[in-house]
């Protein structure tokens, strides 16, 4: 028997090509998501088995190029450039060919071995699109494999292409025109001179593209001065020849070069392409100045209708389980003597804890699971075609609104998700005002007083809590654009992909890998702040369990007489305050643990002891006030600046307590309390 | 060849992208997307405020209005 070996394949491709579709079918749930070293651009990886070879594939971020407009960009640059794959997959939407091709104009540049993978073939027809497979695969130099990878179909083709792919490198190279050629070829001459093992050519078109990329590049010190010298005197020469944007002259002949192929391989009936498409029709409502709106505000209100007619029931079940489940553990513990110490430990420390965040997972996973669906049929950038109009009012442009809206499930991914800003300002901006987006974790907080105070209309109290964090985190991006960061903004360019059913199992997946990391945080970040709760609560020793009197309290007390204004003075909403820093989640099992409730007596405690003001003055508070330690890691690490770290805390601080205490003396004033 | 910003075109006309009046930077991204010199665009909606939106090869794109003003375009 042979044995067996290993082949790391890069998946490479634009957004919306179909990408993760591929990933999943080949990986399946063998899968593992990380991040690329140095930055925050999420890594995925997994493994796919077939016959005595392993494929470890890694997933690239979707981008257009391999240049460094962007952070994704530089990450998948700079994976080819020194991670060196096996082989590069490149999936290519096949009824958008010459723009995707541009990618992989690049991608063969790098002399690693390519193979294409031509997706969504199944749609070719029904555009009027005809494509000479064979001769395509001639004209680029590589195999090229039909596949419909949404319906799992050319995936076994595909995974063998690959593996005989492995050792032969491209057969071909892009050509840059016979004027333009010989200048390339005596820069890439003198990049030979290195010593490295770095593909001379590709590295010479980088150089070109990004002056600064030579910075990145791992080299000795004497022969890193060597590539300075000879990268300023090529740049000079070629400058001097072919003036400044050398960079677009670049991108102008690649399309050159596409144009020749598609012209030659592909056959289009110019009378379906003039056609408007199912989805242009659908665009023509849903982004219509009259209807855009309105029906942006019923999806928003039909995410929160489905995540709570569907969770409400599921809660319910969970809850009983949680119940009888915590019985049990009380009985066993008094059946093996366990002291009344340790008994309160499990039962109200772990058991409680848990159980109060577990008991929401429903909620996060449908709002979650809504996300996707979006995400997936490609409405979420109509969103954000739509919100431009919007967004310009405070300087930004739609493509920030994905990002907020990400932010409403939770505000660490919608933080990661600026990085496709180009411009720093911009993001910025949207990394700022993205804690006031409401994310999943403070739901439970709202669902704990809505339920308790305002049973008739808990919807809609839901509701204005969500608008109210959307405008003023308009108001905030307007001042922040206005005082802070003055300037142009990037142009709004967006790819609108067409419209499409989202697949079962894609959709699942993605919601499963983001309700995963809630309840890996549930189990790691939050179980930790339970037990220190639990702790705060008992000590100093002998003191009766989360009293006025232990350290808990004292904490709470200190610091009640600053809310009493917001109309919340008493320690125990203090103490939940302090914790909800944590995670916002642990505001409710704080409240829990010092009434000496699970979640389902807490309703019944709060009923008796909060007025409906308060209780919505504090949930104005929770939306607002100090993001969770999660967020603020996340702002840290995208910001890369401590000073607008604790920018982003002081001022949601300030906003939080003010605007609390302005409902709540103004309520006050009309009578409401 | 009459040249006129992009900004200007009615929903339904055709147009073929003459001159790119930006930066370099801006260029050079423009460029990589498929907006070079040269592309044939179609206008599937301009509403004389807010984005456009584009046809480009068999896919659609948003386009900001303040950045096709600064797309030189002759009709077809």
């Amino acid at each position: 028997m042979k044995d067996s070996k290993e082949l790391v394949v890069a998946l490479a491709g634009n957004p919306n090509c179909g990408k993760t579709s591929v990933f999943n079918n080949l990986t399946g749930s063998r899968q593992h998501v990380g991040n690329w070293p140095g930055v925050t651009v999420e890594r995925k990886e997994g493994t796919h088995i077939h016959g005595d070879v392993a494929l470890k594939i890694i997933d690239l971020p979707g981008t257009y190029s391999l240049g460094a407009y962007s952070e994704d960009e530089a990450v998948a640059r700079d994976y080819l450039l020194f991670g060196q794959p096996d082989v590069i997959v490149n999936i290519v939407d096949s009824t958008n060919l010459a723009r995707n091709l541009y990618l992989t104009t690049q991608l063969l540049e790098t002399g690693i071995p390519v193979v294409i993978a031509l997706n969504m073939c199944d749609e070719l027809a029904s555009k009027g699109i005809k494509i000479n497979v064979p001769l395509l695969s001639q004209l680029l130099g590589v195999p090229v494999v039909q596949t419909v990878a949404s319906r799992g179909r050319g995936m076994e083709e595909l995974v063998e292409k690959t593996i005989a792919a492995a050792g032969n490198p491209p057969a071909k190279s892009i050509n840059y025109g016979p004027d333009l050629e010989p200048d390339l070829e005596a820069f890439v001459e003198e990049l030979k001179e290195l010593k490295t093992h770095l593909n001379p050519r590709f590295l010479a078109l980088k150089l070109l593209e990004d002056t600064e990329f030579v910075k990145d590049i791992p080299l000795e010190e004497s022969e890193k001065e060597k590539l300075l010298a000879i990268q300023e005197k090529n740049l000079e020469r070629m400058r001097k020849k072919w003036g400044e944007g050398v960079e677009t002259l670049l991108a102008e002949r690649r399309y050159g070069y596409i144009a020749g192929m598609v012209k030659e391989a592909v056959q289009e009936e110019s009378s379906l392409l003039a056609r408007l498409s199912v989805s242009d029709k659908i665009d023509r409502i849903v982004t219509s100045r009259l209807f855009g709106i309105p029906f942006f505000l019923l999806v928003v209100w039909g995410i929160f209708q489905f995540t709570f007619t569907l969770g409400d029931p599921l809660v319910e079940l969970l809850e009983g389980f949680f119940e009888s489940f915590a019985e049990a553990a009380g009985i066993w513990l008094q059946n093996i003597g366990a002291s009344e110490l340790v008994s309160s430990f499990i039962g109200d420390g772990i058991i409680g804890g848990i159980g109060s965040i577990l008991v929401f997972i429903p909620h996060i996973g449908l709002l979650f699971l809504a996300i996707s669906i979006l995400e997936d049929s490609g409405y979420m950038a109509r969103a954000a075609y739509i919100m431009d109009r919007f967004m310009h009012m405070l300087g930004l442009h739609g493509k920030s609104f994905l990002p907020l809206l990400v932010g409403f499930g939770c505000n660490v991914p919608g933080i990661m998700a600026t990085r496709t800003l180009e411009n720093k300002n911009d993001r910025l901006i949207t990394i700022l005002i993205n804690p006031l987006m409401s994310c999943g974790g403070r739901l439970p907080i709202y669902i704990l007083f809505t339920s308790a105070l305002f049973t008739a209309n808990q919807g809609l109290v839901i509701f204005s809590l969500y608008l109210l964090g959307i405008v003023l985190a308009i108001l905030m991006g307007m001042l922040f654009k206005k005082f802070l960061f003055k300037g142009d903004s990037a142009p709004f360019v967006m790819e609108l992909p067409p419209y499409r059913l989202p697949t079962f199992k894609n959709t699942l997946l993605t919601m499963w890998d983001r309700v995963g990391a809630f309840i890996k945080r549930a189990g790691t970040v939050i179980f930790a702040a339970s037990i220190l709760i639990w702790f705060l609560a008992n000590l100093p020793v002998g003191v009766e369990y989360a009293s006025q009197q232990s350290l808990l309290g004292r904490i709470g007390s200190l610091l009640a007489p600053i809310l009493k204004p917001a109309g919340f003075g008493n320690w125990q909403a203090a103490s939940a305050l302090i914790f909800g820093v944590v995670a916002k989640e642990v505001v409710v099992s704080t409240l829990g643990v010092i009434h000496g409730v699970g979640e389902e007596g807490l309703v019944g405690v709060i009923a008796k002891t909060w007025t409906p003001l308060a209780a919505y003055s504090f949930m104005v508070m929770n939306l607002l006030y100090i993001p969770c330690v999660a967020t603020i890691g996340a702002i840290r690490r995208e910001t890369n600046s401590w000073k607008w770290t604790l920018f982003a805390i002081g001022y949601s601080l300030a906003l939080g307590w003010g605007v609390a205490a302005l409902i709540y003396q103004v309520g006050s004033l009309l009578g409401f309390a | 060849m009459k040249l006129q910003p992009l900004a200007f075109l009615e929903p339904g006309s055709q147009a073929v992208i003459r001159q790119l009046s930006c930066g370099r930077t801006v260029c050079h991204r423009l460029t990589e997307l498929g907006l070079h010199c040269g592309t044939k665009v179609g206008v599937i909606k301009n509403d004389n405020s807010g984005p456009l939106i584009l046809s480009l090869g068999g896919g659609r794109l948003a386009l900001g209005r303040g950045m096709s003003m600064k797309i030189l375009v002759e009709k077809t």
